[in-house]
C-alpha cells in the first residue's frame, strides 16, 4: 500500500504541475508537450486504480492521436504572443466573470459531494475476469444503444469535418490510378523514325 | 527493516537486474542486426559491405558507436535546446520500453500483463513524438517538412495496424501476448499459425509495419533525395546515434511483434522439433522478418507521398475493416463465443 500511495502522489503532483504549465507556458508547443505529460500521469493514476484498459486507451487515443494533431496544428500556426497580450485588459472583466462562475460551481459541486470512503476501490482488482472483458460485457449489453449513438455522432462529426474542408479543384492535377494501371503500352507508346534536322 | 527489504527493495532490484539484462541483450543483437541489414543491402547490390573492422566486419557497429560517442554534439543556435535533446531520448526510451511485454519463450517475459497488445500499440503510437519534436525543435525547414510527413504517415498506418491486430485478437480471444501465441499451438504445427489463416492480414501488417517504422520504401520522413535527411538533418554525434538506435530497436520490435501475432512466437513449426528451445525459434522467426525488411529496403523504390497516403487510407483501411467484419462473422457462425461469455 505504501508504494501505491507514493506513486499516487507522484502521479498526481506531476499531473497538476504539468496542467499548470500548460496554461503558464509561453510557447504553445511546450504547452502541448506538457499536456501530453499530464495525460500520461492521468493514465498512471488509472493504472493504480486497476483500470489498465482505460489507461492504455487514454494513451492510444489522446496521446497517440489527438495530441499529435494538436501538436501538428500548433506547430503550423505562427502564434504572436505580443498581439495576443494586447487585448488582455479589455477582455479581463468578462473572462474574470466566467472564471469566477466556474470556480463557484466547482466549489459547490465539490462541497456537496458526499464522498463514501467505504466503497470498494475498483472491481478490476478483486474479480477474476479481466478489465477488458468486464467493460465489454457492460458496453455491448446494457449500454449498447448509447455506445452505438456515440459512434454515430462521431461519424457525423467526421463527415462534417471532411465536407467543410474538402476542396475539389478541377484544375488540380490528379493521378487516376485506374487509368494508369489499365494503360496499354502498345497504344500509348509509338516508335517514330525522326529524320535529322526535321523533327516530328 | 527486513520487512521493507523483502517486500519492496529485493523485488525492485530483481526487476531492475532483469531489465538491464534485457536491454544489454537487445542492444547487442541490434548492433549485429544493423550489420546484417547493411550486409544484405550490399549483397543485393553486389558490394561487399562493411568488412574491415573485425572478422567479416563483425565489429563495425561497435566502431560506429565509438565514433558517434566521441564526436562533438552540435546544437543549432536557433534550436529549442531542451526539446531538441529530448527528442532522441524519447525515441530510444520508448522503443526499448515496449520490449517488456514481449514473450521470448513460454513464461519468459518481463511483464506478463493482460493487455500486452494494447501496450505495444500505445508505445508504438508514441514513437511519432520523437520525430515531431526533433523536426520542430531543429528550427529548420527540411526537418520540419520531414516531421510533418512523418506525423501524417504514422498516424495513418496505425489505424490499419490496429485493425489487423483486432482480427488476431478476435481469433485468440485475449489481449495477452502469451495467450495469443498459445492459441496458435496445436497438432497441425505451423499450419495453426495465423499467417496462413489470415494471410492477407499478415501482408497488410508487414507493409504497415514498414510504414510505421519509417523503413524504405516508406522512409519519406528522411527521404534523402528530397529532404536531405528529413527530421535528422540537424542532429549529430550521440543524439543522432540515439535516433538510429531507437529506429532499429523499434524495427526489431515490429519484427518480433509480427512473429508473435502471425508466426506462432516461440512454437516449433513441426511437433517433432519441440526439443529445440522456444527462444531460438522466436529469434529465428524475428530474424526471418528482419531479413524481409532488409530485402524490401534493397529492392523496392521509394513511394511518392500521395501514393503512400492513398495506400494507407483507400486500400489498407477498407481491406482490414472488411477482414474484421468477416472474421467476427465467421467466429459467430461457428459459435466461438458461446462458451466464454
Amino acid at each position: 500500500m505504501l508504494i501505491t500511495n507514493l506513486f499516487f502522489y507522484i502521479f498526481s503532483i506531476i499531473t497538476i504541475a504539468s496542467a499548470c504549465m500548460v496554461i503558464a507556458g509561453k510557447n504553445p508547443v511546450h504547452s502541448v508537450l506538457f499536456l501530453i505529460l499530464c495525460f500520461f500521469n492521468a493514465a498512471g493514476i488509472f493504472l493504480i486504480l486497476g483500470a489498465e484498459f482505460l489507461a492504455l486507451i487514454l494513451i492510444i487515443v489522446y496521446v497517440g492521436a489527438v495530441a499529435v494533431l494538436f501538436l501538428f496544428v500548433v506547430m503550423m500556426l505562427d502564434v504572436d504572443f505580443t498581439r495576443l497580450r494586447a487585448g488582455f485588459l479589455a477582455y479581463l472583466p468578462i473572462g474574470g466573470l466566467i472564471g469566477f462562475i466556474m470556480f463557484i460551481e466547482l466549489v459547490l459541486v465539490l462541497g456537496t459531494w458526499n464522498l463514501d470512503l467505504n466503497l470498494p476501490l475498483s472491481n478490476g482488482l478483486t474479480s477474476d475476469i479481466s478489465n477488458t472483458r468486464a467493460l465489454g460485457n457492460i458496453i455491448y449489453t446494457e449500454y449498447i444503444y448509447f455506445f452505438q449513438l456515440s459512434g454515430l455522432i462521431l461519424l457525423v462529426a467526421m463527415i462534417g469535418a471532411i465536407v467543410l474542408t474538402i476542396n475539389h479543384k478541377q484544375t488540380a492535377k490528379r493521378q487516376n490510378i485506374f487509368n494508369q494501371v489499365t494503360r496499354d503500352p502498345k497504344e500509348s507508346v509509338k516508335n517514330v523514325n525522326v529524320k535529322p534536322g526535321q523533327g516530328i | 527493516m527486513t520487512d521493507i527489504f523483502y517486500t519492496y527493495l529485493l523485488p525492485t532490484a530483481i526487476i531492475a537486474g532483469k531489465s538491464l539484462f534485457l536491454i544489454v541483450l537487445l542492444l547487442v543483437s541490434v548492433a549485429f542486426l544493423l550489420l546484417a541489414d547493411r550486409k544484405i543491402w550490399a549483397a543485393v547490390q553486389m558490394r561487399k559491405g562493411p568488412n574491415v573492422v573485425g572478422a567479416f566486419g563483425l565489429l563495425q557497429s561497435f566502431a560506429d558507436l565509438l565514433k558517434f560517442v566521441l564526436k562533438e554534439t552540435i546544437i543549432p543556435s536557433g534550436a529549442d535546446k531542451v526539446v531538441f535533446l529530448l527528442a532522441p531520448l524519447v525515441t530510444t526510451v520508448l522503443a526499448i520500453s515496449a520490449w517488456v511485454v514481449i514473450p521470448f519463450d513460454n513464461n519468459l517475459v518481463l511483464a506478463d500483463i493482460n493487455i500486452g497488445v494494447l501496450y505495444i500499440l500505445a508505445i508504438s503510437s508514441l514513437g511519432v513524438y520523437g520525430i515531431i519534436m526533433g523536426g520542430w525543435a531543429s528550427n529548420s525547414k527540411y526537418p520540419f517538412l520531414g516531421a510533418l510527413r512523418s506525423a501524417a504517415q504514422m498516424v495513418s498506418y496505425e489505424v490499419s495496424i490496429g485493425f489487423v491486430i483486432i482480427t488476431v485478437v478476435l481469433l485468440a480471444g485475449s489481449l495477452n501476448l502469451t495467450d495469443i501465441v498459445n492459441s496458435q499451438s496445436g497438432d497441425l504445427g505451423m499450419l495453426n499459425w495465423y499467417c496462413f489463416g489470415l494471410f492477407p492480414m499478415f501482408v497488410i501488417f508487414f507493409i504497415s509495419a514498414l510504414a510505421e517504422t519509417n523503413r524504405p520504401p516508406f522512409d519519406l520522413p528522411e527521404a534523402e533525395s528530397e529532404l536531405v535527411a528529413g527530421f535528422m538533418v540537424e542532429y549529430s554525434a550521440t543524439p543522432y546515434l540515439m535516433f538510429m538506435l531507437g529506429e532499429y530497436v523499434s524495427i526489431v520490435l515490429m519484427c518480433s511483434f509480427g512473429s508473435i501475432l502471425f508466426l506462432g512466437g516461440w512454437l516449433a513449426p513441426f511437433p517433432f522439433l519441440d526439443f529445440i528451445p522456444g527462444f531460438i525459434w522466436f529469434a529465428l522467426k524475428t530474424c526471418l522478418l528482419f531479413f524481409m525488411f532488409a530485402m524490401v529496403k534493397a529492392i523496392v523504390p521509394r513511394y511518392r507521398y500521395d501514393q503512400l497516403m492513398r495506400l494507407g487510407w483507400k486500400v489498407f483501411l477498407p481491406l482490414s475493416l472488411l477482414m474484421v467484419v468477416l472474421t467476427s462473422s465467421y467466429l459467430v457462425l461457428i459459435n466461438h463465443f458461446s462458451n466464454n461469455l
